[in-house]
């Protein structure tokens, strides 16, 4: 196991560099820039700008840009400097990133807890008012964008006279300390941006999950089980879902890059404190070194949730075995 | 049947795979409707300026976010022409809100092959023919309302379709093109080619979709004209997009590349890419045909997405991601909720290809080879 994990890292070490070649051509590649802008405010002088560019090293050759960049990363933890906050990237980012992860997790477990049983329910009754409705949900979830998505709860709630939309606290709760109210009135706001996220991944978790489960009741093992004289519910239970369900666990960490991609335009249609405003607002503003920074971490969140779903499927069939 | 006609060689071979096909396929119900729908968009795509009753960038100052006017048939308890009420201001006496109320006193007749307004091009002839309209010195017609600058909303999802359908067939064609030489190549000669190509796609598809698209689409100069701009947008989706085709293609040719016609090929001297396109790629089509519909989805919701956002299609090129933009200010949304109706029509095409695909699939019945 520890070889593996070991293998899986210094595999993702050579990814992520061309990952961070790749970003910084991009941006490399963007007309205009930051300081570029500056210029516009007539009390920024060329002088002032070139100064600054200077100090950043963004007068030298492109390649000693690059090095300089992956320099500081590796060696100092240090992603560069934030000319918009005018504040280092690292700080900045370490204060979203937790509401990132904690939305993206939260919608995981939300979307595993209702997708699975709902897959397991569409496929033991496969007519029916119930399942029906299930499958129309799920191609609407499939059909619309999630910023669409997000448009239509907001109309919902607005047209049925709530105000509960946007952000995650009411305006008096945001500045306020941690109390059960301000947990209360973030519950209130939570909903709507874990269906935005979540409901692309309900409709394709609660499809595979009937179509393996389908698939699993079918096998010989099933009938012998059946014959046996085992209860419906140990059968379906202890032997059709048990080896339904592992599948699962690597399409979770196949759908990972939509969860990240949702995420990110939930939060912007939302207004949510995740990296994704902060992402698009930093490219509007060509502000490169945060843009560089998010990207690569959009990346490392992917790569790392990846190994997890592999050792969680690890952890869950015993089949598999990583030497 | 002696006819003469019939001895000719027939043009369907009753037996042949692509009729056999054809025949599953009819069967599909959702599949048929699906193509049927997708048949109408794009007929309505190409039809947008005959079918648009109002220019999409003329601007109605005094008819900022009018509701969709109803066509009625009924007046007076009488059945007549259709026709529509213009639309008066009036003040909401608690709330002081502006509304429009249908100004009964004003029926319009919605008059039908109408001959006004700027001209549009269609097929490189110039006219000023429209399907349907009032007459402008009568009034207005906005059949879907209008923005907050008082353009109608529904000639512009017409026109916009001509982007937002379009972008995914330009797309998935430039990223097939792609995945399928780099794919095939990368399977054909294994070894370091292989491993090269793999790693590329391999770090095109670690970076979560989004991201990576709306830092690409800012690589786009913001002052190029707007034709260029979709052009640019179409690029950036390819440019994304073919490193999955080119992993499946890559694996597909693995299996193939050493079937005996394939090897009888290369011994017979034909050039390497000769046997890439010319043998095995024939092979896969039915099964290239299928990928592609399935993920021309994705370029539709990529597309809306970025111009959504702001940073795909601009002004003054229409799109339904860009539409709805301007339902993603709260308040408008809540007061004008007409502003979502392009949306309906990225469901409806999304929804129509996945269904597309998925009856094709099971059409051609096309198996993983490996």
């Amino acid at each position: 196991m520890w070889v593996f994990l070991l293998k899986r890292v210094l595999i993702a070490i050579p990814t992520l560099l061309l990952i961070s070649v790749l970003v910084f051509a991009v941006i490399q590649l963007q007309p205009g820039g930051f300081l570029e802008n500056m210029l516009d405010d007539p009390r920024v002088s060329r002088q002032t700008v070139e100064h600054i560019r200077a100090q950043y090293g963004l007068d030298q050759p492109v390649w000693a840009q690059y090095l300089n960049w992956l320099k500081n990363i590796v060696l100092h933890g240090d992603f560069g400097f934030s000319f918009l906050n005018n504040r280092p990237v690292s700080g900045l980012i370490w204060e979203r990133m937790g509401w990132t992860v904690l939305l993206a997790v939260l919608t995981i477990l939300a979307t595993w807890a209702i997708a699975i049983p709902l897959g397991i329910y569409t496929a033991i009754h496969r007519r029916g008012l119930a399942a029906t409705l299930a499958n129309l949900v799920g191609y609407f979830g499939l059909a619309t964008p999630d910023f669409l998505v997000a448009l239509l709860l907001i109309y919902a709630v607005l047209s049925l006279g709530g105000t509960n939309v946007g952000g995650l606290f009411s305006p008096q709760y945001i500045d306020a300390p941690w109390s059960w109210a301000k947990l209360r009135d973030m519950l209130g706001h939570l909903w709507i941006p874990l269906i935005v996220i979540g409901l692309e991944g309900v409709a394709g978790l609660m499809r595979q999950m009937r179509a393996n489960l389908l698939d699993v009741l079918n096998q010989d093992y099933i009938r012998t089980a059946r014959s046996k004289g085992l209860a419906e519910r140990v059968v379906l239970w202890k032997h059709a879902v048990r080896n339904a369900i592992n599948p699962m666990i690597s399409i979770a960490g196949l759908s990972l890059p939509n969860l990240i991609s949702s995420t990110i335009i939930a939060s912007i249609v939302l207004n949510l404190p995740t990296i994704g405003p902060f992402l698009y607002q930093s490219l509007l503003d060509k502000d490169q070194y945060v843009v560089m920074a998010l990207l690569m971490l959009s990346a490392l969140l992917l790569m790392v949730g990846n190994l997890l779903a592999d050792l969680t499927l690890a952890w869950a069939d015993p089949r598999i075995r990583y030497e | 049947m002696n006819s003469p006609v019939s001895s000719r060689p027939r043009l369907i071979d009753r037996n042949g795979p692509l009729y056999l096909a054809w025949r599953r396929f009819s069967k599909n119900t959702p599949g048929v409707i699906s193509a049927a729908i997708l048949l109408l968009l794009y007929l309505m795509a190409l039809f947008a300026g005959f079918l648009a009753p109002n220019n999409i960038t003329t601007q109605h100052p005094e008819a900022v976010y009018q509701p969709p006017q109803r066509p009625h048939l009924i007046r007076d308890g009488r059945l007549t022409w259709p026709f529509v009420y213009q639309l008066k201001k009036e003040r909401d006496p608690v709330t002081f809100i502006t509304r429009y109320v249908e100004d009964t006193a004003r029926p319009t007749p919605i008059r039908f092959f109408l001959r006004q307004g700027e001209p549009y091009r269609f097929l490189g002839l110039k006219t000023n023919l429209h399907l349907f309209g009032v007459a402008a010195s009568e009034g207005y017609l906005f059949p879907l309302g209008t923005d907050q600058f008082g353009r109608c909303l529904f000639s512009r999802i017409l026109v916009g379709s001509q982007v937002s359908l379009t972008v995914g067939v330009v797309g998935v064609f430039i990223s097939f093109a792609l995945g399928i030489l780099l794919g095939g190549i990368s399977g054909y000669f294994g070894g370091w080619t292989d491993n090269l190509i793999q790693r590329i796609t391999e770090v095109l598809l670690s970076i979560p979709r989004i991201p990576i698209l709306m830092a690409l689409s800012t690589v786009i100069p913001a002052r190029w004209p707007s034709t260029w701009i979709y052009l640019g947008i179409i690029a950036v989706l390819a440019f994304i997009g073919w490193a999955g085709l080119a992993r499946v293609v890559r694996g597909q040719v693995l299996a193939l590349r050493d079937v005996d016609y394939v090897t009888a090929a290369r011994s017979l001297g034909s050039p390497d890419l000769r046997t890439i396109l010319r043998h095995i790629v024939p092979n896969l089509t039915s099964y290239l045909i299928v990928t592609a519909t399935l993920a021309l989805p994705g370029y539709i919701i990529g597309e809306s997405a970025l111009s959504f956002l702001g940073l795909g299609i601009k002004e003054p090129m229409a799109s339904w991601g860009l539409l709805l933009k301007d339902a993603q200010n709260f308040q408008a949304l809540g007061l004008y909720p007409w502003l979502l109706t392009p949306g309906l029509l990225i469901f409806l095409s999304v929804l129509a290809y996945n269904f597309l695909g998925d009856a094709l699939r099971d059409a051609a019945d096309v198996r993983s080879l490996d």
